[in-house]
């Protein structure tokens, strides 16, 4: 089984890719596929987590063909402070 | 209600006055329209910022705005609604954000168009990377709550 992840932003740049390929033979969380893919043990508190372009926790579950991506606290619109 | 990505600059005149006449159902009869337009601004966080590259996750970001738009339908009676927002380079005075919402009244235009916005900038996936006057780059890694009093 395998799965896409992507990383965004700041993160991306840290970790010095966007995408990669994970491939898995037992079942996986969020949080496993970012242990396996970046040698960091557990998710930083800061960081989020997509599974199919939404929102998911680091405890669920992903599936063969799924594409997870890690990310950065959002900062759409206009300026900080603003 | 639609939802636009802009690699290009965006007039938000225009595009309010395209969306209402071309694509807002004539037989709407809307009696408020509630508009936040948001711009670059040259300084961030005490220092002169020359210009920025705002990165998305394309398809999460159109399925992220939709749900926001939908969520707020939950709690407020209003007509229509558009968001468009700039991606790639951005330079100061440049529009960043356009949202716009028609309702039959002024409360359900302005508070569910605030909601809009405030959700927007805590759940789109939107980055920002600002270019400095010193030519330092950094990530914008925050955003504050919209409704502090400054």
């Amino acid at each position: 089984m395998s799965i896409t992840v992507r990383y965004f932003a700041s993160l991306g740049e840290r970790l010095g890719r966007s995408e990669s390929t994970v491939d898995f033979i037992r079942e996986m969380t969020v949080n496993d596929v970012w242990r396996l893919d970046t040698a960091e043990m557990s998710m930083p508190a800061n960081i989020l987590a997509a599974v199919n372009m939404e929102y998911a926790h680091p405890d669920d579950r992903v599936h063969n063909g799924d594409e997870v991506a890690f990310f950065p606290p959002v900062t759409g619109g206009q300026s900080v402070g603003d | 209600m639609a939802i636009k990505i802009c690699h290009d600059a965006i007039n938000p005149w225009q595009e309010l006055q395209d969306y209402q006449n071309h694509a807002l159902n004539p037989d709407v009869q809307f009696g408020a329209t509630g508009i936040f337009i948001g711009t670059m601004r040259d300084m961030n966080d005490n220092a002169a910022v020359q210009r920025m590259t705002l990165e998305h996750y394309p398809g999460m970001t159109e399925n992220q705005l939709a749900k926001i738009i939908n969520d707020a339908r939950e709690r407020w009676a209003f007509l229509d609604a558009l968001i468009v927002h700039r991606v790639g380079d951005v330079i100061p005075n440049d529009t960043i954000v356009l949202v716009a919402v028609w309702a039959t009244h002024r409360g359900d235009a302005c508070d569910a168009c605030r909601f809009i916005v405030e959700a927007l900038k805590s759940t789109a996936p939107f980055w920002k990377k600002e270019v400095l006057s010193t030519g330092q780059t950094r990530w914008v890694e925050r955003n504050t709550d919209g409704y502090r009093k400054s």
